[in-house]
């Protein structure tokens, strides 16, 4: 087959396409974050997240999430169809501001971690994660 | 409701007054996530459970909102504080409006 204008425009269009894909995911990524801290800087200390770097079964990856003072913790996976995973909120009688669970990744991506500590300012982690195979039953 | 979920959970007998004390806590079941489909190719609804609470003598430990990407069989563990003998109240709520709970008291040495 012999490739003619035509194809090679549609070619370039797919391609951009998939270029620009990612960053749609990201903007929705984005627009949790701004609803979750009402559009405050993020520091980029304060809030630990521990997850592997390489995790053979996406359906059930270990994660955990420390931020001392924290009140809330937002997780969210950046590359899974919906990026939102857990919101932690702490008690007044949480005995640390440390949550463990087990997430799903739909491949490899970043884990994000967003900390709302009590004095009012927001923290951030991430932290990639390889995923051998994928968490979505595709 | 969901057929055959049922709740786990790990806390100590006894702890001394003032303690951080470790809790675990495992619930069967599927966490259908809406994202898969069966074999017709039709997608499976999503069916999770969406928020889990931890309660200690009526006042709140934690309060997790959760979303189809937590795995099936949800898992946490968090620490409590134990400021007096009294019992933990776990619940978990499910999608479909049921919900689940597990009681487990503590005493103080």
């Amino acid at each position: 087959m012999s490739l003619t204008r035509r194809d090679t425009f549609g070619l370039a269009l797919g391609a951009m396409a998939l270029t620009v894909l990612p960053f749609r995911a990201n903007a929705s990524v984005d627009d949790l974050i701004a609803e979750f801290t009402g559009g405050a800087d993020l520091a980029d200390s304060g809030v630990d997240l521990t997850a592997p770097e390489i995790a053979e079964n996406g359906n059930t990856v270990p994660i955990s999430v420390d931020a001392p003072g924290a009140s809330e913790i937002l997780v969210l996976a950046a590359g899974n169809p919906t990026p939102a995973v857990a919101t932690f909120a702490f008690g007044p009688l949480a005995g640390s501001r440390m949550a463990s669970t087990r997430i799903r990744l739909a491949g490899t991506q970043e884990v994000i971690a967003v900390a709302k500590l009590e004095d009012g300012t927001f923290a951030r982690a991430a932290k990639t994660v390889k995923v051998t195979i994928g968490g979505c039953g595709g | 409701m969901a057929s055959g979920v049922k709740p786990r959970v790990k806390v100590p007998k006894s702890a001394s007054a003032g303690e951080v004390v470790t809790l675990k806590t495992l619930i069967s079941h599927p966490m259908e996530s809406g994202q898969r489909k069966d074999k017709d190719g039709s997608l499976i609804p999503r069916s999770i459970i969406n928020r889990f609470t931890c309660d200690f003598n009526g006042q709140n430990v934690i309060d997790v909102k959760m979303e189809p990407a937590i795995s099936t069989n949800p898992y946490f563990e968090f620490e409590a504080l134990v400021p007096e003998a009294g019992e933990f109240t776990f619940t978990w709520y499910d999608d479909d409006g049921s919900t689940y709970t597990d009681t487990k008291p503590i005493e103080i040495v």
